[in-house]
């Protein structure tokens, strides 16, 4: 779960990591009183959305006085805001974060990511930052400092410093830096993030160490823990198809095609996108109903696929373990009536009571397409959307 | 003797009289697992499903010598439940539990590492299907009328594309020694490697079948194990050639984050290292069919 750059600044410097003072605005008005409560004669607007790229994307603006700092705040509340790292539909500005400009003498990278090879929580960390991680890692890999945290003994002192070293840092630099650092980690550990990131980590021209920006994101499996955390979901800035889908325990993520797919494990998702695309036709999403589907599970996996309106035919491969095919069979059908289908449906069960599941669907007499194998249901499902395309 | 799991295996279910749990462990039973007990803290004394309950792991490793537990609890207490079996001397736990906090299951890869070779826990998933052995016994939730039993090793990440695989190679006259779920999670207590370590050294195995998917080292990984130590055949298929880059399917392992973790890459590093590549998830149960005529005729 993504929080905004604003709460991941408070949240930091509580844990000691210093920031710039700041604002949070909710209308243009409101951004010009904050620049004035602030005080000086410069400031940064930075629109609020989970995402990246903000800058190149228009969303931050160095203003010079409140009238600026207003009318541009003007400029982007309400609007999408489209950068490289969201899709075409951009995500909204509701909130905006105003805040004395920095003197900037040098701009750092540091992260904090959790490494699937040495499974411990890894620091990432470039004397050069600003520019994107991932250009830099691809560009220049050695000039990225790695470093992992052992679990039981948490960040060391002398590793901290090591990377400050490394980092080209200098005199009081240093042990700000192991500040930083530490507060940091403490703050990934004790709120259960899967991700701390401070780009750019600035060298003002006094010298000091500040956060200029932050990203944090969380571990879903652990908020029933961290309730504080939990509450700093923003919907406005997830797909809406895609959290009502999550609020009936289905996993959905909306792609360009147009056979929709309902099945069972992300593994087999994968696995039968795979086959549709092999068999000459295109995914219109990802859909995985999870273990032990209800037939209400799966009336609402029906419903979330249909709400896409380039969906022309819908592909249903169950392989049951943990689920019962007989209780999908149902679904399937009650989905059929409840919803007045009128696009083709390909069906294929496996697994756990299928000859019960078969018996469902047969005896529905419904207009069901059925399907022994994956490839057959794939080869079905593209077949008859050719025919109803034609 | 197949891997990790006999019908010789004594096995515990730990979080049983759960509903989820009951009812798996009655499955189990009914196929021939050698289910010898089970543990619900508070519940020790009782008797479920003709089995003693026990209030810890070590109480029922001590009555019943369990050397395998499924491990049935909820995200919030499987970490710990894991560790309690790990210090109880059992050798393999399965966890299927989905959900787990991945700082948890930090905790616990580190904490497996205080014991000794001989006596250390082999952890298998969390969020996985298990491990079954056909005709022998099985711990988990796949169906196991799907499987036949025969000499051929799976290992995966996903549990329903394990059961695919099962069942294409069984239309096909192929069988399965043991299959394993590794689980999809970003950090399992199995890799690929060590499971393919074990089927290398079965006298039972003549060849493994590989599932991967997108995201994670674990597949390149296997790839060079495979290429520097391996003589058995390994046919490997990895799912997601067609997710966009950069967008998370599900799976909270399954994210595309760096170098050789696109299923594309998978394939070649794959390939170069010598492992026959399904080029679809159709394609499992053929490929291993020709692999294994292959061998025959050599």
């Amino acid at each position: 779960m993504d929080i905004h750059e604003y709460q991941a600044k408070e949240i930091l410097a509580r844990f000691g990591v210093p920031v710039p003072r700041g604002g949070l605005a909710y209308s243009p008005e409101q951004a010009g009183y904050r620049a004035r409560e602030l005080g000086g004669n410069a400031w940064v607007v930075k629109a609020q959305i989970h995402s990246g790229g903000r800058g190149a994307a228009g969303g931050v603006k160095l203003c010079k006085s409140e009238a600026e700092v207003q009318s541009f705040a003007a400029t982007l509340f309400g609007k999408q805001l489209v950068t490289k790292q969201t899709d075409a539909n951009g995500k909204g500005v509701y909130r905006l974060w105003v805040e004395g400009a920095s003197d900037i003498a040098k701009e750092m990278y540091l992260g904090f990511v959790l490494d699937r090879k040495s499974e411990r929580i890894m620091i990432v960390a470039s004397a050069h930052g600003g520019m994107e991680i991932e250009d830099l890692a691809h560009e220049d890999p050695d000039s990225l400092q790695r470093m992992t945290i052992d679990p039981a003994v948490g960040l060391s002192e002398f590793q901290a410093r090591e990377l400050a070293f490394k980092l080209g840092l200098k005199g009081g630099q240093i042990a700000q830096m192991v500040t930083i650092l530490k507060a940091c980690y403490r703050a990934y550990r004790d709120l259960d993030a899967v991700m701390v990131e401070i780009n750019p980590l600035v060298i003002t021209g006094a010298g000091d160490l500040v956060a200029l920006d932050a990203k944090m994101s969380f571990d879903t499996n652990a908020l029933f823990r961290r309730p504080e955390i939990a509450e700093l979901r923003d919907r406005s800035q997830e797909d809406p198809r895609e959290s009502a889908a999550g609020d009936y325990g289905l996993a959905y993520v909306g792609l360009d095609g147009d056979i929709g797919c309902i099945i069972n494990g992300a593994g087999l998702a994968m696995a039968t996108m795979d086959m549709i695309k092999l068999a000459g036709g295109e995914p219109a999403n990802f859909l995985d109903i999870g273990g032990g589907a209800s037939p209400e599970r799966v009336v609402r996996a029906f419903r979330t696929v249909l709400a896409d309106r380039n969906v022309s035919v819908i592909l249903v491969n169950i392989f049951a373990g943990i689920n019962r095919c007989d209780w999908v069979a149902e679904g399937v059908v009650q989905a059929y009536r409840e919803v007045g289908m009128t696009i083709p449906v390909v069906v294929r069960l496996a697994g756990t009571n299928v000859e019960e599941g078969k018996r469902i669907l047969s005896q529905s007499g419904l207009p069901l397409i059925t399907a022994d194998t994956l490839a057959e249901a794939a080869e079905k499902a593209v077949a008859t959307r050719l025919k109803s395309a034609a | 003797m197949a891997i990790l799991i006999t019908e010789k295996t004594r096995v515990i279910v730990q979080g049983m009289s759960g509903r989820i749990g009951q009812f798996h462990a009655q499955d189990m039973i009914k196929h021939g697992t050698n289910v010898v007990g089970g543990v619900t803290p508070g519940r020790g004394g009782e008797t479920l499903l003709g089995l003693p309950l026990f209030n810890t792991v070590r109480e029922a490793v001590e009555a019943t010598g369990a050397e395998a537990s499924l491990v049935f609890v909820p995200p919030p207490f499987a970490a710990d439940a894991i560790m309690e079996a790990a210090d109880a001397g059992i050798k393999t736990a399965v966890c299927v539990t989905d959900g787990i906090p991945s700082q948890d299951m930090m905790k616990v890869k580190r904490f497996l590492k205080r014991y000794p070779a001989d006596r250390k826990l082999r952890l298998i998933g969390p969020n996985c299907a298990g491990i079954i052995s056909p005709g022998r016994g099985f711990m988990g939730i796949m169906p196991p009328h799907i499987y036949m039993p025969g000499r051929v090793g799976i290992v995966g990440r996903s549990g329903t594309l394990g059961y695919e695989a099962a069942s294409q190679m069984k239309a096909l006259g192929i069988g399965v020694s043991t299959s394993v779920g590794i689980g999809g999670d970003p950090i399992n207590g199995s890799s690929f490697r060590d499971i393919l370590e074990l089927f290398e050294a079965d006298p039972e195995t003549d060849a493994m079948m590989m599932i991967g998917e997108i995201g994670g080292p674990q597949e390149a990984e296997a790839a060079i194990y495979a290429r520097d130590h391996m003589k058995k055949p390994v046919v490997a298929y990895i799912a997601g050639l067609s997710a966009p880059k950069g967008r998370k399917m599900g799976h909270a392992g399954a994210i595309i984050s760096a170098f050789g973790e696109s299923a594309q890459e998978k394939v070649e590093i794959l390939s170069a290292a010598g492992i026959t590549i399904a080029p679809n998830p159709s394609a499992m149960g053929e490929t291993m069919a020709s692999v294994l005529t292959r061998r025959a005729a050599a």
